[in-house]
């Protein structure tokens, strides 16, 4: 089929009602696009602080630097942690469409674990850097590093707190349909995170060589 | 596919990650994270190798970090561009504008500021004193 074709050709299973007798979207449609929103708003925030962290990466006040700071095998681990809770994700919002109370609580818990190990892991290494002198107040590049990383930080840790919440809706209120659109909503977010994620440590972590 | 229509037939939308059909449900998840650990390890690979020629190692680490991205777009949020995405790929476009916008146009600025600024903070200073 050639381009013009596939542009013009009728959806399949489409009724033939011109889009302004349809009526609003089904609200599914208008709970998931909003959120989608949200999501890149959310994104615009994080673009704002990656942009800080390159402009001020090189000011460092005398202080330590991210290659003398940084721990590649750590941050794999970080990032190996983080992806799979992801996948996790995605298997749990599989169970939620298929309606099964057990699946969804056992991968939802799998992905709280994976994600809480992340964030420990996260923690762990803040209270390293800060040991070790490298607090935020030490240098504008510390302070960008704390303030990106930290945000990141607290977008998962707020997300482990709304997995817990939603478990509970789920135990107490069953898979009814709002529940569901707040558990859909749930996994875009945690799937946003990773692909913030993606951008932290390729430009925080591995970028440290090329300040 | 039976007629044609002179305009294209906007079809009914869809929201984002719910299309479990078009990506594989499973399959696509396995798929997504095969790519996306892929990707991973090839960033964490380039950065540390001396294959490759050293100054074309940053643009290669983006190119690897935006195909992740793009990795995760695609078989995590479920987004196509496809007609029942019209809606959620615009979005998507119109965000990765003001993204590109903010970051390379901080860059930019500051990196002419500097430049440009004939006196260093530390000769600022002196001079308050």
């Amino acid at each position: 089929m050639s381009l013009a074709d596939a542009l013009t050709a009728p959806v399949e299973g489409e009724n033939e009602t011109p889009i302004s007798e349809r009526g609003p979207a089904p609200i599914e449609v208008v709970v998931g696009f909003g959120f989608w929103l949200f999501l890149l708003s959310d994104i615009v925030i994080f673009s704002a602080l990656f942009a800080a962290y390159a402009v001020l990466a090189d000011r460092t006040a005398g202080g330590p630097d991210g290659l003398k700071l940084f721990n590649r095998g750590y941050v794999l681990i970080e990032t190996g942690c983080l992806l799979a809770s992801s996948f996790t994700c995605g298997l749990m919002a599989l169970a939620i469409e298929r309606r099964t109370a057990a699946t969804t609580y056992l991968w939802a818990a799998v992905t709280f674990v994976l994600g809480a190990a992340f964030i420990g892991l996260e923690l762990s290494e803040f209270i390293r850097m800060i040991a070790e002198g490298a607090a935020p107040t030490r240098s504008a590049f510390l302070s960008a590093f704390f303030t990106l990383v930290g945000t990141h930080g607290l977008h998962v840790t707020l997300g482990l707190c709304w997995l817990v919440v939603m478990m509970a809706q789920v135990a107490t209120l069953d898979f009814r349909p709002v529940v569901v659109r707040r558990l859909l909503c749930f996994t875009l977010f945690w799937h946003a995170l990773d692909i913030v994620w993606v951008g932290v440590f390729t430009i925080v972590y591995l970028g440290a060589h090329y300040v | 596919m039976s007629e044609r229509h002179d305009t294209p037939t906007p079809a009914g939308d869809r929201a984002p990650g719910t299309d479990h059909k078009g990506s594989g449900g499973l399959q696509g998840y396995v798929a997504g994270l095969g790519f996306a650990v892929i990707l991973t390890l090839g960033s964490f690979w380039v950065a540390d190798t001396q294959l490759v020629w050293q100054p074309a190692i940053p643009i290669l680490l983006a190119a690897l970090a935006i195909g992740q991205m793009g990795v995760h777009v695609v078989f995590f949020f479920h987004i196509s561009s496809g007609p029942a995405d019209t809606n959620n790929f615009l979005a998507l476009a119109f965000g990765i504008f003001v993204v590109g916008l903010i970051v390379f146009g901080s860059i930019l600025i500051m990196a002419n500021l500097n430049t440009n600024m004939p006196m260093s903070i530390d000769h600022l200073m002196q001079m308050q004193r």
